[in-house]
């Protein structure tokens, strides 16, 4: 039993060290940015002089609420975004600065023989986000607009974990953003007829009462402004 | 034994560090809400699933657990120490680090799962993989602790049973399971609680779907997005279950001492 416990201590230890704090004291003022998972890829490349931390754009409102110290809240939806300035965590107007939207994926050489997003995704295995998420929302309509009833096998909480499901062959079809199929090397693509007219928005925000709240908003006018073609080559769709 | 005096003060940090957090949950639960919010369909369905799978993978724990700790309190050998090792390491392991290695080995493409799959088998998205998850990660706590009260409890009357005649199977059953009762209840109950807090794996290895997959915990993490009043809810569920099976292992324990 003894052992046990100094095992349970050891574990509740290496548990601790996981925890990793965002804001790391750099002599040049970086601001710490809460951004959506999806720009987990992006927004590093373009700029790496920020401490970033990617989640669910829905978790990462619940943070900043918690008080989590965010200078910039960067939103995969409109719907978090307004909860965000609803619960009064933002400072000024949130601006729009890219869209992404549903593609199908498969995993590269499509072993189901899926034709794309039609009756052919019957009977495989079919994973998609669950309808709390953004992409899960955005599922649901371009599912309804192509009158296709889904029978997935998981809904998960994030689109990565979709993709990664995806690319590991363990699922042999799922609804992504654009631009995390273009991230994996593992999937191969069909459009979604209709995703494109409707696509998901992005928004960003200086958080209310940021450390840095200079930093904070120069990252979010260089997001809403000159990163654009960047975000396109990556395959995010312009704002609109 | 008296204690000393000092040991009051890590005492009373240790217990606020640990009844703190949870008496925040508690109060911020929606408690007059909450039989309405535990009949919905939601509830319902991950708490049943959540209670039929931690039943079968306590069971197979506890079937293929007993027997591997008494091997490895009762074998010498320099292979025991590599094996403990081994057994023990899914207790440290970060759970999505378990749902890695279970989705590398039993995944369609994987080690052995590539050949299951080839039979028609395919384990990943069921509730065999949330079984397959929970028993990986509550097997060691059964094992360890177990393993540990064999030693302790020595070798006395199973050696008096061997010299009466007594087969080794004999007396495993009718004396050293008997000896171990309290401490076979004990890891029982760890191994229960772990498997019930599983999540880790399950989300990288099973997925998640309602009354499929969705277990307790992952319906938390996903209603943590939209309705968090049911998720608290079943926060405190979750927590009622695992404070029933630690507090009536150990009532058990104490009234076999």
């Amino acid at each position: 039993m003894r052992k046990l416990f100094t095992l349970s201590a050891a574990t509740l230890l290496l548990a601790a060290c996981g925890q990793t704090l965002p804001a790391s004291e750099a002599p040049a003022v970086e601001p710490v940015v809460f951004a959506a998972a999806s720009l987990n890829k992006i927004l590093p490349e373009i700029e790496p002089a920020a401490n970033y931390s990617f989640d669910g754009s829905s978790g990462l409102v619940d943070q900043i609420a918690g008080g989590a110290p965010a200078d910039v809240f960067a939103s995969a939806d409109k719907k978090n975004m307004d909860r965000a300035v609803e619960e009064g965590l933002i400072d000024g107007e949130p601006k729009m600065f890219a869209t992404n939207y549903l593609v199908l994926a498969v995993p590269k050489g499509n072993p189901a023989g899926v034709t794309g997003f039609d009756a052919s995704l019957d009977g495989v295995k079919l994973v998609v986000c669950a309808e709390e998420v953004p992409c899960g929302a955005a599922t649901k309509k371009v599912a309804e607009a192509n009158g296709l009833a889904l029978k997935p096998v998981s809904e998960e909480t994030k689109v990565t974990d979709v993709l990664g499901k995806v690319a590991s062959g363990e699922a042999d079809a799922g609804l992504v953003y654009a631009t995390d199929a273009t991230s994996s090397k593992d999937v191969d693509v069909f459009e979604v007829p209709g995703a494109k007219d409707d696509p998901n928005t992005y928004w960003v925000a200086v958080v209310k009462g940021a450390k840095n709240p200079e930093a904070g908003r120069v990252f979010a006018d260089k997001l809403a402004g000159e990163w654009g073609a960047q975000l396109q080559d990556f395959g995010f769709g312009p704002p609109r | 034994m008296s204690i000393p005096r000092w040991a009051w003060a890590p005492f009373a940090l240790a217990v606020a560090l640990l009844a703190v957090p949870i008496a925040g949950l508690l109060i911020r639960a929606p408690w007059g809400r909450l039989p309405d919010l535990l009949a919905s369909e939601r509830a319902t369905d991950a708490l049943t699933l959540s209670l039929a799978t931690c039943a079968v993978s306590t069971a197979l724990v506890l079937i293929i657990g007993t027997p591997t700790a008494l091997v490895l309190a009762r074998s010498r050998g320099r292979w025991t120490r590599s094996v403990r090792t081994l057994v023990t390491v899914p207790m440290v392991l970060p759970p999505v680090v378990a749902g890695l290695a279970l989705l590398t080995t039993l995944g369609r493409r994987g080690l052995v799962g590539q050949h299951l799959s080839a039979w028609g088998i395919e384990i990943g998205f069921t509730t065999v993989a949330v079984v397959l998850a929970q028993t990986f990660v509550a097997l060691p706590f059964l094992v360890v602790s177990l393993e540990g009260a064999i030693r302790t409890a020595g070798d006395d009357y199973e050696r008096a049973a061997s010299h009466l005649g007594a087969s080794p199977t004999r007396t495993f059953f009718t004396v050293t399971v008997p000896v171990l009762a309290p401490a076979i209840a004990g890891g029982t109950a760890l191994a229960f609680a772990r498997a019930l807090g599983e999540f880790g794996a399950t989300l990288t290895f099973a997925g998640s779907l309602q009354g499929v997959t969705r277990t307790l915990p992952l319906e938390i993490y996903l209603l943590r997005e939209g309705d968090t009043d049911l998720s608290l809810a079943l926060a405190v569920i979750l927590l009622a279950v695992a404070a029933l099976i630690v507090g009536l292992s150990s009532r058990l324990r104490s009234a076999h001492e």
